[in-house]
């Protein structure tokens, strides 16, 4: 992702392969997050990809340069995405319930309702929770792939490839608030998957 | 939520809260109500943490691409188009 726009127009206009070659491989996979968000299989996604690419390769000479190339990118994609796609409103199941286990914290009738049970109260992690080891890469990866389809495309655009709030409403139909609850259940997932299995 | 004192806001609620806090999209007297409670309570606070702790490992994940053979075949378009 830590491709800039500066030159890149010009070395792409100019029949760079290296060039195209690395924003392929830099941008599809954020691209495939949001194809599949709006088609129902995983080889759909990737032919909505391939086929926004060529679209990039065939409007590149009409490019101006308004907006980023990135942005112009996603929004080629977005668009064939569309065509393709199925226009679901978000799963609501995808919206519903709480994001800590129930058991985890106190009754209505308890003296502190709603607070942390003593024995299941977050500790803090060490040291070892922070630096990212190859096995805790290869869990939270293995773990994204698990989350609901939108919560996933929420916290890889978001937390993985750094995209703003306004911009991922946009790329995925959704409203400011559904984004947040989205973005909120996928971290909260994770990070249970995390607490299970720290060092 | 129009919170006065940190009690307004069990652990329950406040974990709900937390992104929402760490956007920036709460009221003033809202993030206020989630401060004192943080202050108050160890448990949210490494709760916090941990949410932290979390989104920072997802910056340093590496995700799919394109298959090979799909980049293949793009480059082949490329060399046609750009040509």
């Amino acid at each position: 992702m830590t491709i800039t726009d500066e030159g890149l127009v010009e070395r792409l206009r100019a029949g760079d392969e290296a060039a195209f070659a690395a924003v392929v491989r830099a941008w599809s996979p954020a691209m495939l997050r949001v194809a599949r968000s709006h088609v129902r299989t995983d080889a759909t996604a990737e032919e909505v990809v391939q086929e926004a690419w060529i679209g990039v390769l065939r409007g590149l000479r009409l490019f101006e340069g308004r907006a980023s190339l990135r942005t112009w990118v996603f929004r080629i994609l977005v668009n064939t995405a569309r065509r393709r796609g199925r226009g679901d409103a978000v799963v609501m199941a995808e919206l519903a319930g709480p994001n800590v286990d129930p058991d985890r914290l106190r009754g209505a009738d308890d003296k502190y309702p709603g607070g942390w049970r003593e024995t299941a109260t977050p500790s803090w992690w060490g040291p070892e929770a922070r630096v990212l080891s190859a096995e805790l890469r290869a869990l939270l990866t293995q773990a994204l792939t698990e989350l609901p389809e939108r919560q996933r495309a929420v916290v890889e655009l978001r937390d993985v490839h750094g995209f703003q709030a306004t911009e991922v409403c946009e790329l995925l139909d959704l409203t400011p608030p559904n984004q947040r609850v989205l973005l909120h259940r996928g971290r909260a997932r994770l990070r249970s998957i995390l607490e299970v299995a720290r060092p | 939520m129009s919170a006065s004192t940190p009690r307004d806001v069990s652990c329950r609620e406040l974990v709900e809260l937390l992104t929402d806090y760490l956007e920036g999209v709460l009221t003033p007297d809202e993030t206020a109500a989630v401060d004192r409670h943080l202050e108050l309570c160890d448990g949210c606070a490494a709760y916090l943490d941990q949410l932290r702790v979390t989104i920072n490992a997802l910056g340093a994940v590496t995700l799919e691409t394109l298959p090979d053979d799909a980049v293949d075949e793009l480059l082949d378009a490329f060399r046609e188009l750009l040509r």
